[in-house]
């Protein structure tokens, strides 16, 4: 863009700095508050600076580290597989649609694409899930429903395919006698590696980041519980911690830094995020962007 | 008899590909076209113990139920008001930053703001819950006891009073996505072609007509696509924020009550199913009919804008 104005450079430098300190700095009150000392925060509370500066809080988080470590690992589980199927599923329903000749193409599109538009909403979904299937208090529960396979990203990948290989290769592929499934395994797989990359990326941030299912469908299994999830009873409830780890606390008079313990728990869960983020964040902005473009 | 071979060879050809689509079609089936025929379920008088199919029909006992109360009034307005302003602040938020970000000169600052505003997009609505604690609360929070007092205003009770919250929860949520939607606005700007704007300088244009008549243009079928997505979803809100952010507090309910948090507190908290059920099949229902009727306008003003 040219814009040659220096007032509205210097007006949109402002806005852009004003902005960006708006999503650094609740993050590093959080942070602060999570090191001050219980009694400062009672009397002054939560702030930018640390208060009487005391590790409290993380020495109780350490004492429960178990119960932490376990539901961080239940949230690499979920994670980790639902990402998988996931992806699969997406890659192989987009592949075949991708097929323009296949009959039923169309119909097929339209499958896809009409619950985009018209949903049963939570209350059928809810009920359908736990009174048909009887998914509840389970893993299963924390990975299929909702999230399993988004039209949207098998339209992103549907459009990605056709775009980017060319009907030429797969052709030649068949003609040296390669089934479909290797077609798609040494030819599609290996071309469409960015695009895979990308939908991997969403599909995991989604599991990471996903409590609702945790709260719709465990009920009583609050040992399925990954950490948002566990974040989730901790606001609400602090006592959560102390039931979650209750014989460890045996003899230890626990008592608990309520005020900063929260704001530690809390930084504890952002922290893998963050510390990935670096690594993902082109992808990230890749994953965003890709949808503006109309498949 | 050849044309016969040739036939089953060509199907023959094409099941890989079908073999392909049945997890995701399964899948269809079993997460989305099962609950839209669950939607008949709010003509059901719903007994688990009898099961889904065997519950006796009722007609429309449900609705008269559900309109027995002021709640579903209550409830219908928020979703729709949040959403409407969520749609023109998002947008205007989304465009205004999206220019800025364009128009920086500095390198290095440019792209650490892309990467920074997209923070908040990346967390979980319950750990936006914390942030917003941290703020509100009405003892620790930094809100009574450093912003008010340096104002000379009393404390409030944030989370007990209901008339801020429409506010909040518009802050919140632009917090949370205004990142997402500059980013999807700047990609679409920095595509345009230089030479319209180098052409506009000559003919003596100033920025504000630059903006005008170049980048809003440029800029509208974007718009219109994010717009008419976000009209199809009128009636469907983010559980995390209307559930988490104000901690489930009865008192907000008049303000921070959507559908969405309606049916699941009706659901799962009150055991009432009957009016979930009902209100559920209204969401979906009216939420279908706005998104075909937004279509169908904008087909009707410029056809390649429309969704279908």
């Amino acid at each position: 863009m040219i814009y040659k104005n220096k007032l509205f450079q210097i007006l949109a430098g402002f806005l852009m700095l004003i902005l960006v300190l708006s999503c650094i700095m609740p993050l590093l009150m959080l942070l602060a508050s999570s090191f001050s000392s219980e009694e400062q925060l009672l009397t002054k509370g939560y702030s930018f600076f640390p208060q009487g500066v005391s590790l409290d809080a993380y020495m109780y988080l350490w004492k429960i580290k178990s119960s932490l470590l376990k539901a961080y690992m239940m949230s690499g589980i979920i994670t980790g597989v639902g990402t998988i199927v996931n992806v699969t599923i997406t890659l192989l329903f987009a592949y075949a649609l991708s097929q323009k000749d296949l009959p039923g193409n169309r119909m097929i599109s339209f499958f896809l694409f009409f619950p985009m538009l018209f949903n049963g909403g939570f209350v059928s979904t809810y009920l359908v899930y736990t009174q048909i299937f009887h998914i509840r208090d389970n893993l299963i529960a924390m990975i299929v429903p909702y999230l399993l396979m988004s039209g949207f990203h098998v339209i992103i990948m549907r459009t990605y395919l056709t775009n980017t290989i060319p009907v030429e290769v797969k052709e030649s592929a068949r003609m040296d006698g390669a089934g479909e499934y290797s077609v798609l395994m040494h030819i599609i797989i290996p071309m469409s590696r960015p695009i895979i990359a990308t939908i991997a990326l969403l599909a995991s941030i989604t599991y990471w980041n996903n409590w609702t299912n945790g709260v719709y469908f465990l009920n009583t299994r609050t040992d399925l519980f990954g950490i948002q999830n566990y974040l989730n009873m901790v606001l609400s409830n602090i006592s959560f911690l102390q039931a979650q780890q209750a014989n460890a606390l045996q003899g230890i008079e626990a008592q608990i830094p309520n005020t900063s313990i929260r704001m530690a728990i809390a930084i504890i869960a952002i922290i893998p995020i963050l510390a990935a983020y670096p690594f993902f964040q082109k992808s990230f902005v890749k994953g965003i962007t890709i949808g503006s473009v109309k498949g | 008899m050849k044309i016969e071979h040739k036939k089953v060879k060509k199907i023959k050809k094409y099941v890989p590909f079908y073999v392909m689509l049945i997890p995701g079609i399964i899948y269809l089936i079993m997460n989305n076209y099962m609950p839209m025929a669950g939607l008949l379920l709010a003509f059901k008088k719903v007994n688990y113990s009898i099961g889904l199919f065997q519950s006796p029909w009722i007609g429309f006992s449900n609705f008269k139920y559900l309109f027995s109360s002021n709640d579903a009034f209550i409830v219908f307005r928020n979703t729709i008001l949040y959403n409407l302003g969520f749609i023109i602040f998002g947008n205007i938020l989304g465009i205004v930053v999206a220019i800025a970000l364009d128009s920086l000169r500095n390198k290095f600052f440019k792209r650490c703001s892309q990467i920074i505003i997209l923070i908040p997009y990346l967390l979980s609505m319950v750990i936006v819950s914390y942030v917003v604690y941290a703020f509100l609360s009405a003892k620790t929070g930094f809100i009574n006891n450093a912003v008010l007092p340096a104002l000379g205003i009393e404390k409030i009770n944030w989370y007990s009073e209901a008339k801020y919250w429409p506010v909040i929860l518009n802050i919140v949520y632009l917090w949370t996505h205004f990142g997402y939607s500059s980013i999807f606005y700047y990609s679409t700007l920095i595509g345009i072609d230089k030479t319209y704007y180098e052409a506009t300088v000559v003919d003596g244009a100033g920025i504000w007509a630059q903006i005008r008549h170049i980048t809003l243009p440029m800029l509208k079928p974007t718009v219109i696509t994010l717009v008419l997505l976000a009209i199809g979803h009128i009636c469907s809100s983010d559980f995390g924020l209307f559930y988490q952010i104000p901690m489930n507090s009865g008192l907000l309910y008049s303000t921070t009550q959507t559908i969405d948090t309606y049916v699941y507190r009706g659901l799962l908290e009150l055991n009432d199913i009957g009016r979930s059920t009902a209100a559920g099949f209204l969401q979906s229902v009216f939420g279908f009919v706005c998104v075909l009727a937004a279509n169908r306008i904008v087909s009707k003003i410029d056809r390649n804008s429309a969704l279908f």
